[in-house]
């Protein structure tokens, strides 16, 4: 016998109602981060120890400042998700949870506009 | 928030009452990978951000990145960005219903450790030949 009204079950959302949505956007930005990171570990080698001439000069590439705002977008928002599953795994007193699940946002979204400011400062021109 | 009425119930056996594995390990180090990336990130765009600032402050962090030391961060970074990425396919390829008998595990979990090392030694032999 279930407790469920046929209204609950024809939703199928669940309780939590976005459990599906957190499993389908880490996926689809796992595949999306495939390509990417092997970009960013080839780009991040390749202008280690080099002078900011040199950096201006890459990322006035409008195709090598793309590739950098897809890739810090998708990452980020991956790393996110990830970082939530972590949180709620190992954190289990629900006020230091919370604490920490807020921090992981901004965390994220910190790294995500700094990185997007940077990226797009320098390629207009710095 | 409303204190949800919880009892201290009994949890299942973690991680303490296995014998170790390769791919519990692997599976592990996954995690690992991920959380040391997601701290990667932010020196990743600490040196953009130092780029966009001024001449000063990226010599400072360039400084800090272009040092041994920095090179050696830098290549475990970019390791855990391919071991991970490696890790995430074998779970993509899991979510399809596949791989899932003894043999297939084992033998993806060794192609994901030499894998990652040969790619990332190729990314930076690429990187420095294009330099």
């Amino acid at each position: 016998m279930s407790m469920r009204t046929p209204l609950s079950k024809v939703r199928g959302l669940g309780s939590a109602k976005s459990g599906t949505e957190h499993f389908w956007h880490q996926r689809l930005t796992a595949i999306a981060n495939i390509p990417l990171v092997i970009f960013l570990a080839w780009f991040c080698v390749s202008k280690v120890g080099a002078d900011r001439a040199e950096m201006a000069e890459a990322l006035a590439n409008p195709l090598v400042a793309l590739m950098l705002v897809f890739t810090i977008i998708s990452i980020t928002w991956h790393m996110r998700l990830g970082m939530q599953v972590v949180i709620e795994d190992y954190i289990h007193g629900e006020g230091s949870k919370l604490i920490c699940l807020l921090g992981n946002t901004f965390f994220s979204l910190a790294v995500a506009l700094t990185g997007l400011f940077a990226v797009l400062k320098i390629s207009f021109g710095g | 928030m409303a204190k949800s009425p919880m009892k201290e119930r009994p949890l299942s056996p973690h991680l303490s009452i296995y014998k170790p594995m390769l791919t519990m390990t692997m599976s592990i180090v996954h995690r690992i990978t991920g959380m040391g990336l997601y701290f990667g990130m932010a020196l990743f765009v600490w040196w953009l951000f130092s780029a966009a600032h001024s001449q000063s402050y990226f010599d400072f962090v360039q400084g800090f990145i272009g040092s041994w030391f920095g090179r050696l961060a830098l290549f475990g970074f970019t390791w855990a960005l391919v071991h991970h990425a490696l890790g995430g396919m074998r779970h993509l390829l899991w979510d399809t219903g596949r791989g899932f008998d003894l043999v297939k595990i084992e033998w993806m979990a060794r192609a994901t450790i030499a894998g990652s090392v040969i790619l990332t030694l190729l990314i930076w032999i690429a990187a420095y030949a294009a330099r």
